[in-house]
């Protein structure tokens, strides 16, 4: 390690994070208090932070311009990256819970952005319980995507309701999504996949998209190709169950 | 696992003489268990009830007598401190429910329990919707539940319902649940400073999805929420009070804030001990009917703070400070009705330790508010003597429990509540240090040489 005085987390060669000097538990208690800083509302989310490039002071933000992409719990950003790319124009964010891997997404972004100048810039990743401040974070209707890839799956039934798709969150999401908006889910976990495809069918602000829309959207294929969760999966020759939703206006 | 907070201990199960020294401070959790006195008007002032403890207490103003609630729900009587208590906006219902997870329904002519329904978890806020035929209550767990009371005509008997949940915070002690004056939202605010505009649905039992807005400003927990009823806007005015010593005004159907007050400077001038800074919370307000003026009930503040507003320009400003005199009165909870043009108050609490008696309560009015402007000298508000006010003292008798007050006790009173205030609402401040600490036997945590 000495040779390498700069950063050790750093790859030399890439440019990139280390993924071994970033590793976390698996799991993260979303009830407990948290002790990181929330804006007090989505008017005070600092876009010049996430996007330097695209807004470069904190005082003349372009109101028009606001995130649209969300995937809750994006892990190592696997999703968001090839998504950066596929939707260069559209702004996005990952929220992650747990401190380490959400610096690892950090050190990956401004290593990509470097790497390759002018690309990368409308993505960014923040440290944050989505499951208790997505109204800080998003007006409502602003949202188009959100994603929730391969979430935790508290198997047991007291821990249902850590679960981060529920009957009560979706309200929540359905509140920051625009009518038309789609709301994304996969698991290998077969029962999770089960309750969140319940959830999102009994819900009265949200429809399945057709199976041929299905095969019409890019990103549906991305689910489990993209993330580091799916790829493993894959090695392994898991099973996954998705569940993608349309956000629809309540019938009066 | 009562309680939310006590989760995010749950990986110190296997806790050393080293935790215990770093968690000193956490001491006071019993200090929870007191609960503020709580009093609550009818729309009509047709009566008055006040809750210390589980002891629930009403005097009827229209016979002038003090009323014995008839409970034969089945199932027991409060036993253990009560959170809520509220009437329906049209005066036939009222409602009561607390840390025992009962939630009791009583009709207001007869004062016979219709409903008890069993909640699951504690319940720390009530509500009756405005054609009073569900009630809704939260837990402290965030969740809003509601149970219908079909074809409610006085006279059946006692129903026995289950509550279905409608809404949820996550895992967030609620500490207010509002209807907007036209009855189309139910607002509930909680302690991650947040407050949220739901629209009520035609079958509340199927959920309330639709959220209209979430009014975001607040930099402390929200404790209270009031309307102020306006010709221009069905929907009302929405008036809030919170920890970070604040009352702002927000319109709910955009979510955004109109006005705020700042009432902790305004409180420091009035004590000497106002120092360190310390946050004065707002623990109740209060609309006053027919004049432009809230009350705020204020956390070391001994009287009310009158605030006035002007709906034109949407502003909110302190009009002026009414102090009582000769006894210590700091109010725990406020109330007023349409018509009667006075502003009850009361202080006290419940479960006391080092005090013989464990329980306080003590009832004051306020009378004299003008359409006026309050600056103008033509009227006053003045605090009633006990035998002005309505009842005299067979209502005090009543409310009370007795007619004097043990001085020393309304002090020891208000320090109680406020101590559990903040130990319930406020988030605990951990330095890096503590939480790395904490953290020391975990696997991603242990050092790689």
């Amino acid at each position: 390690m000495l040779e390498n005085k700069a950063s050790p987390t750093i790859n030399k060669s890439t440019g990139l994070p280390r993924k071994r000097f970033y590793r976390a538990r698996a799991h993260s208690n979303p009830l407990s208090d948290s002790h990181f800083p929330v804006p007090l509302s989505p008017s005070h989310v600092d876009y010049s932070l996430h996007y330097p490039q695209l807004f470069p002071s904190s005082d003349q933000i372009d109101s028009s311009r606001k995130i649209q992409f969300v995937d809750i719990g994006c892990g190592f950003g696997g999703l968001l990256i090839s998504l950066s790319t596929l939707f260069p124009e559209t702004l996005m964010i990952g929220m992650e819970l747990r401190d380490k891997v959400t610096e690892y997404v950090k050190e990956r972004i401004s290593g990509l952005r470097v790497a390759n100048p002018g690309q990368y810039q409308n993505v960014s990743v923040v440290r944050t319980n989505s499951m208790k401040y997505i109204p800080n974070y998003f007006e409502k209707g602003q949202l188009s995507k959100m994603f929730f890839l391969f979430p935790d799956p508290h198997f047991k039934e007291k821990n249902h309701r850590r679960r981060v798709i529920s009957p009560h969150l979706l309200d929540e999401y359905a509140y920051a999504l625009q009518v038309g908006g789609i709301i994304y889910t996969i698991t290998d976990v077969e029962e999770l996949g089960e309750w969140m495809k319940s959830c999102l069918e009994n819900h009265p602000m949200f429809e399945a998209l057709l199976e041929k829309e299905l095969e019409a959207d890019p990103v549906v294929n991305l689910l489990s190709t993209a993330t580091e969760e799916g790829q493993k999966v894959a090695r392994n020759g898991g099973q996954t169950f998705q569940a993608v939703y349309r956000r629809i206006a309540p019938a009066s | 696992m009562e309680d939310p907070r006590v989760e995010e201990c749950e990986h110190d199960s296997n806790k050393t003489e080293e935790d215990t020294q770093m968690e000193e401070g956490e001491q006071n959790n019993k200090d929870m268990e007191v609960s503020p006195a709580l009093i609550s008007v009818h729309p009509t002032q047709n009566s008055v009830a006040v809750a210390v403890g589980s002891d629930l207490r009403v005097f009827n103003l229209l016979e002038d007598c003090a009323v014995t609630l008839v409970d034969e729900s089945g199932g027991t009587s409060h036993n253990d401190s009560i959170r809520g208590i509220k009437y329906g906006a049209n005066g036939k219902l009222f409602v009561s429910a607390g840390d025992d997870k009962l939630v009791k329904v009583w009709s207001t002519e007869s004062w016979r329990c219709i409903s008890t329904v069993c909640s699951e978890k504690r319940v720390s806020a009530v509500a009756v919707s405005h054609d009073g035929l569900h009630v809704c209550f939260a837990d402290k767990f965030g969740v809003v539940w509601v149970v219908d009371l079909p074809g409610f005509d006085g006279t059946e008997g006692p129903l026995n319902k289950k509550a279905v949940p409608m809404l949820a915070h996550y895992c967030s002690i609620i500490t207010s649940l509002e209807f907007s004056p036209d009855g189309q939202f139910i607002i509930s605010a909680d302690r991650d400073f947040k407050i949220r505009v739901t629209v009520f649905p035609k079958k509340p039992l199927d959920g309330a999805h639709e959220i209209e807005s979430f009014c975001l400003g607040h930099t402390e927990f929200v404790s209270c929420l009031a309307f102020i009823c306006s010709p221009d806007c069905s929907q009302g005015i929405l008036v809030s009070g919170g920890g970070d010593s604040s009352v702002r005004m927000w319109d709910i159907i955009s979510g955004s804030l109109l006005d705020t007050c700042e009432v902790g400077a305004k409180t420091g001038q009035l004590e000497s001990d106002a120092s360190e800074g310390n946050f004065s919370t707002v623990t109740d307000i209060c609309t006053i009917p027919n004049c432009t003026l809230i009350a705020a009930a204020i956390q070391s503040l001994q009287g009310i703070m009158l605030l006035s507003y002007d709906l034109p320009s949407q502003t909110l400003s302190v009009a002026k400070v009414v102090s009582i005199v000769g006894e210590i009165f700091i109010p725990t909870s406020l109330g007023s009705s349409i018509s009667g043009g006075l502003l009850w108050m009361v202080t006290g609490a419940s479960k006391l330790r080092s005090f013989d008696l464990s329980s306080l309560s003590r009832v004051k009015v306020i009378s004299g508010f003008t359409k006026s402007s309050p600056d103008s000298s033509e009227q006053e508000p003045v605090v009633l003597a006990d035998s002005e006010i309505p009842g005299g003292t067979k209502l005090l008798e009543k409310l009370q429990g007795s007619i004097s007050i043990d001085e020393r006790l309304s002090l020891a009173a208000a320090d109680a509540v406020k101590t559990a205030m903040c130990n319930l609402l406020i988030k605990k401040q951990y330095t890096v240090e503590k939480r790395e600490f904490r953290k020391r036997t975990r696997n991603d945590k242990k050092s790689k040489q």
